[in-house]
């Protein structure tokens, strides 16, 4: 096993060593071969390892590998946990991967049109790019696969690094270096909590081992801290909630969220991966692998709650206002994120972590789709400029349909039974929070069907808005490109109805995850089986905002096309329309408190204390000074040598008058 | 007989000439070489009044040393002088002023 485990992690880092140092000489195809069969090896070790797991209930693995160093008798290891949690997002991980890999071999097949003539960083970019995602796919195996708290941050990191790296990747355009930077700013204000986090657990529990940290939580549960003098804080409150603040970043949840749209300004395949799949979910994935922690205080599971609420309902409106085929996914990705967080809060740690599976799936379905679009429109974006693709692109099509049906949560499809499990376990929660929790996840699912159909119709139906060029050169994309989608699409559609029994509802995830009696709504939603969860689905409020969604994205973007622009000219939804395209004003308020903050700080500090103290009273000054003294001084120095001589015998009297006095 | 105090007087009021002579004067480069010889001389008869007073040759020994040195300096000042005037086109003391701060 631990042969098996470290060939799976070293895989994807080998193909990533050979194809970004040896990039030039083994070209291309060299670079696509061996980074693809790194990631398949991976792949398929992680699926038997999900097999012996999971279905041959094998003990869980932990073990470590590598003492790094011990200090004062805490052991920093590298080390691989590997339970039920864990072999399910090794396999989503690497499917996604492969996936991807295998996509971005036609995404990519032109990228030198993507760099200016002559342009240095454009060599071998095409190498470099799938080194990233190598390495990429390294970096998240080594989050999901830890059993401590350094390993897994070391793991933390390195996939925001690779995220920093792939969103400017195109680093010639200005936006996406823009991009790149605020994802790295943003989300190292929540890793300042998630290390505040890791640190407490160091500074209680003085060790950073999962295991003994989790044995040791029931002893500790009352202990508090005093933050600041005279506010007693329980410890399991300040870490869960120190760490949230991590996973707030990584997860783009409210208001840390404001990187994610941005970050779509990297090519497709890697918004498919990182920021839809899988990177943006190890927030959600470390939340439920601290679930003892979590439990342990309903405080910080309200703040969860609140939070991902908030994130469901508000982010999902936002797509409703966007042109851009890729903006559209990626604020539902967050509206996404926001449901799998309202697990977590509601202690349905299963339901989160199955929609994490599930929403990879069918979110990169929809990403790579996109993609496969963008290809198509040569890389133009905007949705305005499309229309009518069915016809022309009948694999994108269709799959793009069975995400959208994935995503609204169509019964039947993998995306209903997370998100209805979810919604039903929220209904159940008692925790503070949960009643506007289960209110925004229901009108979000409203939302989430008005906005994925509208992005449907706008792109596959209706009018066809482009320019003649472009549409005599529409073609369905290579197979490079729609495989992947087809592989994709079968998990959207499947992977729900046989899991949800066991891995929901069941004990699947029993040994991985703690759930307090008293938390444990999900034994409370009485599920039967999937095929009666879909018979009673038809019968929910879910499913009838689902299709009235559906049902009025028909309307004004197939039936009455005149309606939208109408809607948004009225008085008061015209000032509504204007927060939504201001996106509720985060980016100004980021841009104008914290960042012209920094900027007029910088500036004070430039001109107070550098230019006026440093320079001008201690460098300036201090020569300055020399410089008065001197002026009154060089009277002295008359240049007369009876003047020097007389100075002289001056000086010689008053040494002979101290001489003789004393 | 001539006391002890009788030498050290002429030394002091050679001493005390000489001084004068290097403040007062204002005109010649010259006249203040003079002056710091005959302040050297004023010296050496302090140094053979004691030796001879105190019965200690060693007074007389510094007196050769120092004239044999004040000679030395005296070809040399006058060297240096000759380049003065050359460049200067003066020995006047009043406009020799170009170490003036």
């Amino acid at each position: 096993m631990q042969t098996i485990t470290l060939l799976i992690v070293l895989a994807p880092l080998l193909g990533a060593l050979i194809a970004g140092l040896f990039g030039g000489t083994i070209g291309r195809g060299g670079a696509h071969t061996v980074t693809t069969v790194g990631v398949a090896i991976a792949f398929v070790l992680s699926a038997l390892v999900f097999k012996q797991i999971a279905i041959d209930g094998a003990e869980s693995f932990n073990h470590s590998v590598y003492i790094w160093l011990v200090s004062e008798g805490i052991r920093f290891e590298v080390g691989f946990l590997v339970d039920e949690l864990t072999a399910m997002m090794m396999v989503v991980v690497t499917f996604v991967s492969l996936m991807v890999h295998i996509y971005t071999i036609g995404y990519m097949a032109h990228d030198e049109e993507n760099w200016p003539e002559g342009s240095g960083a454009g060599i071998n970019s095409y190498q470099r790019f799938f080194s990233y995602i190598s390495l990429f796919t390294f970096s998240m195996l080594m989050l999901v696969m830890a059993n401590n708290f350094m390993q897994l941050f070391f793991g933390w990191e390195a996939v925001g690094l690779v995220s920093y790296l792939l969103i400017g990747f195109w680093s010639v355009r200005e936006t996406a270096v823009f991009a790149n930077l605020k994802a790295f700013l943003v989300n190292r204000v929540g890793d300042f909590g998630f290390l505040l986090g890791i640190a407490a657990v160091l500074m209680h529990f003085n060790t950073l081992d999962y295991a003994s940290v989790f044995n040791a939580v029931e002893l500790q549960k009352d202990v508090t801290i005093s933050i600041w003098p005279g506010s007693e804080w329980n410890i399991m409150t300040v870490i869960a909630i120190l760490l949230f603040i991590g996973a707030m970043g990584k997860s783009a949840q409210v208001p840390l969220h404001v990187w994610l749209p941005d970050s779509m300004e990297g090519p497709t395949p890697i918004s498919a991966l990182i920021h839809a799949a899988t990177m943006v979910t190890a927030g959600i994935f470390m939340v439920a692998r601290m679930s003892p922690i979590y439990e342990l205080s309903e405080v910080a599971l309200a703040v969860v709650l609140t939070i991902g609420a908030i994130t469901a309902l508000f982010m999902g409106f936002l797509g409703l206002v966007q042109h851009d085929i890729k903006r559209v996914v990626a604020y539902s990705t967050l509206s996404q994120l926001g449901y799998m967080t309202v697990a977590l809060g509601a202690s349905a740690y299963a339901a989160g972590v199955f929609h994490l599976m599930t929403h990879a799936f069918f979110k990169a379905l929809l990403f790579l789709a996109a993609g496969s679009v963008i290809i198509a429109m040569h890389h133009k974006q905007d949705m305005r400029e499309m229309g009518g693709l069915r016809k022309y692109m009948p694999i994108t099509w269709l799959t793009s349909l069975i995400g959208s049906l994935a995503l609204i949560g169509a019964p039947g499809f993998s995306g209903f039974f997370s998100k209805d499990s979810i919604i039903e376990a929220v209904h159940h929660s008692t925790i503070p929070g949960s009643g506007f929790a289960y209110f925004a996840v229901l009108a979000g699912v409203f939302i989430t069907a008005l906005y994925s159909f509208r992005m449907y119709f706008l792109v596959f139906h209706g009018k066809e808005r482009m320019d003649e060029h472009t549409r005599s050169h529409l073609h369905e994309t290579p197979w490079v490109v729609t495989v992947p989608l087809i592989l994709l699409a079968i998990p959207s559609i499947f992977i729900g109805g046989p899991y949800v029994g066991s891995m929901v509802f069941g004990d699947f995830f029993s040994e991985a995850i703690t759930v307090a009696p008293a938390h444990d709504v999900l034994s409370q939603v009485g599920f039967t089986s999937a095929m009666g969860m879909i018979g009673h689905g038809f019968l929910t409020a879910p499913f009838w905002l689902a299709a009235s969604g559906v049902f009025v994205a028909w309307f004004l973007y197939m039936r009455r096309t005149d309606l939208p622009a109408k809607i948004v000219a009225l008085p008061v939804v015209k000032q509504i329309h204007w927060v939504l395209v201001n996106k509720y004003g985060f980016d100004d308020f980021n841009q104008a408190v914290f960042g012209g903050g920094s900027r007029n700080l910088g500036t004070g500090l430039w001109k107070v204390g550098d230019v006026a103290l440093i320079d001008g009273l201690l460098v300036n000054g201090s020569a300055r000074l020399v410089g008065m003294v001197s002026a009154v001084a060089r009277h002295l120095q008359s240049g007369y040598l009876y003047h020097y001589a007389f100075a002289m015998i001056l000086g010689l009297l008053a040494l002979f008058g101290l001489f003789v006095v004393g | 007989m001539i006391a002890l105090s009788d030498y050290l007087t002429v030394g002091a009021i050679l001493f005390g000439l000489s001084m004068a002579g290097v403040f007062i004067n204002r005109k010649n480069v010259i006249i203040l070489l003079m002056c710091i010889e005959l302040m050297l001389l004023a010296v050496n008869i302090n140094f053979i009044a004691f030796s001879y007073f105190l019965g200690d040759s060693a007074g007389q020994v510094f007196v050769f040393f120092i004239l044999t040195v004040a000679a030395a300096e005296a070809a040399i000042g006058l060297a240096i002088l000759v380049v003065l005037f050359r460049n200067r086109r003066t020995i006047n003391v009043a406009e020799l002023d170009s170490l003036k701060g």
